[in-house]
C-alpha cells in the first residue's frame, strides 16, 4: 500500500461525496445527507493514513521529514484541514448541508495535487530544517481551512439572500430552501472565522518567531508576510464589522469571500506571481 | 467661539472613537499593503531600467520603492493606534464598571431585560431557601453574592467576567508590538558581513543604505565553511565554524562554534546567522594536468585565481570560475568543476569547462592539449547576517498577549445568574455574553436540578 494510491482513494471519496451532497440538496433526504458526509469522513480517514504513510516513506528514503515541505504536500494538507474544520463545524452546529459548499474546495485541492503537481518526496533544504516548520505550517493551514469553510458558508448566504431578498419574507423554494436560514448562515460564517482568526494569528506569530530565529528579523515585509498581514487586516475588519450596524449579513458575507480570495492569493498567488523568501513553496 | 471649539473637539473625538474608522483603516491598510508586494522594494537597477522616467518619478514621490516606511503608510499605522487608544479610553471604563460593580439585585427592570427567566414555588421560608440556593449555586455554578432588599434575598453569581476585557488585551498587545518594533529600530541594527575562512573581522556593514559600518567591539573569526548537497543537487547544509575574539584572544565557550541555517550564534546580544557563502576569490589554488596528444607525458599545473600560467605549447591558461559542486548549474554533471580560458601561442582564445569526476571529458573537445581538473584548494567566504534587536522580547510579549486576548474574547463567555428568593417562591434568571443556545441548555438543566434541591 502506498500513500499515492491512498491519496487517489481520498480524491475519489471527496468527489463522490460532493456528488451525493448535490443529491442531498435536491432530494432533502436525510439518509442521502448522512451518506454524503460519511463518505467525506471516510476520505478524511484514508487521507490521514496516507499522510502518515508518506511521512514514513520519507524516512525509508532517508530524507525523513513531515510531509509539509512543498506545494504538493501543502495542497494535500490544506484539503485535509478543510475537511477537519468542516467536521468540527458539522459536529458542533449540526448543519450538514454546508458540506455541499465546502467539500468541493477539498476536492479541488486533491484533484489539482494528484493530477498536476509533482508528488516526489524531496529532502529538506537548509532553510526548512527546523521544528518551526511544523508549528508554522499547521497553524497557518488550519486557519486557511477555517476561512475556506467560512467562504463556502458565505456563498450559501449570498445565494439564499438573493433568492429571498434581504428581509427573507418570500420563502425560497427548491434546493435553496434546504439551506439554513440567512441568520444561521451569518452566524456560522462568524463562528468559522472565530476559529480561523486566532489560528492565522498564531501562524503569523510562529512565522515571525521562525524568521527571527533563522534570519534575525521577525518581520521584513516579504510578499508572503505582507499578504498574510493583508488577510489578517481583512478578517480584523470583518470582526469589527460584526459589531457595527449595517455591516452584518450581506456585507459581512462579501468580506468573508474577499478574505478567502486574499488567503488563496497569499497561499498560491505569492509563490506563482511574486518573488520572495517562500519561493521554495513552488 | 467656545461652543464651536467644543463641537470641533467633540467631533474629532467621536471620529477617532468610531468603529467605522477602524474598519476603514483596516481595509485601507490591507489595500495599500498590496502595492509593496507588486512593486519591488529598494529595487535593483535592472528593474528601474525598464520603467519609464515618469513612472520612476511618480513611484519615488509616493514612496512606493520603500512603501512600508513611507510617510503615508506610517500615518495610517499611527491613525490605527490613535483609533485603538481612543476606542479603549471611551469603552474600557464602562466595561470595567460592568465587571467590578455587577448588578446584584434582580429587580423588575433587569428581569424584563433578560430572555432566560423562570419562576417556581418552593416550600420553606426565605432565609432557609436562601441558604439552600447559595449552596446550590456554589456547587453547580459559582459562589454567589447575597443581597437583602425589602425582605427579599437576591443571589448573584458569575463566571469569566474578565473575558470582556479580551478585546482590550488584544488592542494593547498591538501597541506593545509597535513599541517593541520602535525599540528595535532605535536601539538595534541589522547588518551583514563576509568573512573568508581563516580571517576575522570586527566591522559589519549596515543593511540600511547610507549608514556607516559598525565596529562590534569584538571580532569574529571564520575557522571553516562547508556546504553539502543531496544526491539530487539540492543543498543539504551550509555550515560555518566561528570563534569570537576579544582583543585578539578567543573567548572561552565561544570557540569553534558551528552555526547552520536555523541555528545561529549569539554573543553579547548580537546574533550571527548563516546567510550566504561564496568562493573567496583570492588564495585559491587549482590543480590541473595537461597532456599533449602527441607527446603523451602529463604535466601538472598549479593555477592561482587571476593568474596566467604557461602551457607546454607556448600558450597560456587561466581559471575563469570554479565550483565545488557543479550540479546546481549543470544538473547532468556532478562534483567539482572549473571553467578555464586558454590562449594559444598565436593568441586565439578558447573557453571550456573541466569536470573532476569526468577526467576523459576533455578528449571530446578535440584540442591538441587534453586537460583534466584535479580539484582546487579553494577558500570560501561565509556571509553572515548580524543583528541586534533589544525590542524582540517586547514584540513576543505583545504577540503572546494578542493570542491570549483573542482566545479570551472568542472562546470564553461571561455567564451571569441571578436568583431571587421570597417566602415559598424562587425566581431564577441568567444571561451569557456568547453562545446563548448553549447557555440555554445549561440554564434549563440548572432549573431541573434546582427544583429537586
Amino acid at each position: 500500500m502506498t500513500s499515492s494510491l491512498l491519496f487517489n482513494v481520498t480524491t475519489l471519496a471527496y468527489m463522490i461525496s460532493m456528488l451525493i451532497f448535490f443529491g442531498f440538496m435536491a432530494t432533502r433526504n436525510k439518509t442521502v445527507g448522512l451518506a454524503a458526509s460519511s463518505l467525506a469522513y471516510f476520505g478524511f480517514i484514508v487521507q490521514t493514513i496516507a499522510i502518515i504513510l508518506r511521512w514514513k516513506e520519507s524516512y525509508t528514503m532517508g530524507v525523513g521529514h513531515a510531509p509539509l515541505s512543498n506545494l504538493y504536500e501543502s495542497v494535500v494538507f490544506f484539503s485535509w484541514t478543510i475537511i477537519l474544520i468542516y467536521g468540527i463545524i458539522e459536529f458542533k452546529y449540526k448543519y450538514r448541508v454546508v458540506g455541499a459548499f465546502v467539500v468541493p474546495f477539498a476536492l479541488l485541492g486533491m484533484a489539482w495535487a494528484q493530477l498536476y503537481l509533482d508528488s516526489g518526496i524531496q529532502p529538506l533544504v537548509p532553510a526548512l530544517q527546523s521544528n518551526w516548520l511544523l508549528y508554522h505550517v499547521i497553524t497557518c493551514f488550519l486557519g486557511y481551512a477555517a476561512f475556506a469553510v467560512a467562504c463556502g458558508i458565505s456563498i450559501m448566504y449570498l445565494i439564499k439572500e438573493k433568492q429571498e431578498g434581504p428581509t427573507g419574507d418570500s420563502a425560497a423554494g427548491g434546493i435553496i430552501a434546504q439551506f439554513p436560514a440567512t441568520k444561521v448562515l451569518d452566524d456560522l460564517n462568524y463562528k468559522a472565522i472565530m476559529i480561523g482568526f486566532p489560528l492565522l494569528t498564531l501562524g503569523i506569530v510562529t512565522g515571525a518567531a521562525w524568521a527571527n530565529y533563522a534570519w534575525g528579523t521577525y518581520w521584513s515585509w516579504d510578499p508572503k508576510e505582507t499578504w498574510s498581514l493583508i488577510v489578517w487586516f481583512i478578517y480584523a475588519a470583518f470582526l469589527h464589522a460584526r459589531i457595527t450596524r449595517g455591516w452584518v449579513g450581506k456585507r459581512a458575507a462579501i468580506l468573508s469571500v474577499v478574505g478567502f480570495a486574499a488567503t488563496i492569493f497569499c497561499y498560491l498567488g505569492v509563490n506563482l506571481f511574486l518573488s520572495g523568501l517562500h519561493s521554495y513553496g513552488k | 467661539m467656545t461652543i464651536n471649539k467644543r463641537t470641533f473637539t467633540q467631533a474629532a473625538w467621536d471620529f477617532f472613537c468610531s468603529l467605522k474608522l477602524s474598519i476603514s483603516l483596516l481595509i485601507c491598510l490591507a489595500a495599500t499593503s498590496v502595492i509593496g508586494t507588486v512593486i519591488p522594494q529598494s529595487p535593483q537597477r535592472e528593474y528601474l531600467a525598464h520603467l519609464t522616467e515618469t513612472k520612476i518619478r511618480l513611484y519615488s514621490t509616493l514612496g512606493f520603492f520603500d512603501m512600508y516606511h513611507s510617510w503615508w503608510f506610517i500615518l495610517l499605522l499611527y491613525l490605527l493606534t490613535v483609533n485603538l487608544v481612543a476606542c479603549s479610553i471611551k469603552r474600557l471604563p464602562r466595561v470595567w464598571k460592568f465587571i467590578s460593580e455587577p448588578n446584584l439585585v434582580l429587580d423588575d427592570g433587569l428581569e424584563k431585560s433578560l430572555s432566560l427567566t423562570h419562576e417556581f414555588k418552593k416550600q420553606g421560608d426565605a432565609a432557609a431557601l436562601r441558604d439552600k440556593m447559595t449552596a446550590f449555586l456554589k456547587g453547580e455554578f459559582a459562589e454567589p453574592v447575597v443581597t437583602e432588599r425589602d425582605g427579599e434575598f437576591h443571589l448573584f453569581a458569575q463566571k469569566n467576567p474578565y473575558c470582556r476585557l479580551g478585546v482590550y488585551v488584544v488592542h494593547s498587545s498591538i501597541i506593545i508590538i509597535f513599541i517593541g518594533a520602535l525599540i528595535g529600530s532605535y536601539f538595534g541594527f541589522k547588518a551583514y558581513v563576509q568573512i573568508t575562512e581563516g580571517m576575522s573581522t570586527s566591522t559589519v556593514y549596515m543593511m540600511q543604505r547610507g549608514e556607516k559600518p559598525l565596529d562590534l567591539g569584538f571580532a569574529v573569526r571564520c575557522e571553516k565553511f562547508s556546504a553539502s548537497f543531496y544526491d539530487t543537487g539540492a543543498p543539504k547544509e551550509f555550515k560555518s565554524i566561528l570563534t569570537i575574539l576579544e582583543n585578539g584572544q578567543p573567548v572561552k565557550g565561544y570557540e569553534n562554534i558551528p552555526i547552520v541555517v536555523n541555528d545561529p550564534l549569539t554573543y553579547k546580544g548580537i546574533t550571527f546567522y548563516q546567510s550566504s557563502y561564496g568562493p573567496a576569490g583570492d588564495g585559491a589554488v587549482y590543480r590541473f594536468t595537461v597532456k599533449d596528444k602527441k607527446v603523451g607525458t602529463p604535466v601538472n599545473l598549479m593555477v592561482r585565481k587571476g593568474e596566467r600560467v604557461s602551457l607546454p605549447n607556448g600558450g597560456y591558461l587561466q581559471v575563469v570560475d570554479a565550483t565545488q559542486e557543479v550540479r546546481t548549474f549543470m544538473p547532468q554533471f556532478s562534483g567539482p568543476a572549473a571553467k578555464v580560458e586558454t590562449f594559444s601561442s598565436s593568441g586565439t582564445p578558447d573557453t571550456f569547462i573541466l569536470f573532476k569526476n569526468f577526467p576523459d571529458f576533455d578528449r571530446q573537445r578535440g584540442g591538441d592539449l587534453i586537460f583534466t581538473y584535479e580539484g582546487g584548494d579553494e577558500k570560501f567566504y561565509t556571509g553572515l547576517q548580524v543583528a541586534k534587536d533589544p525590542g524582540v522580547w517586547t514584540v513576543w510579549t505583545g504577540c503572546a498577549l494578542m493570542i491570549v486576548g483573542i482566545c479570551m474574547a472568542f472562546f470564553l463567555s461571561h455567564k451571569r445568574i441571578w436568583i431571587r428568593v421570597v417566602n415559598g417562591r424562587v425566581t431564577i434568571a441568567g444571561t451569557a455574553s456568547k453562545n446563548q443556545p448553549g447557555f440555554q441548555l445549561f440554564f434549563d438543566n440548572l432549573i431541573d436540578k434546582l427544583k429537586n434541591v
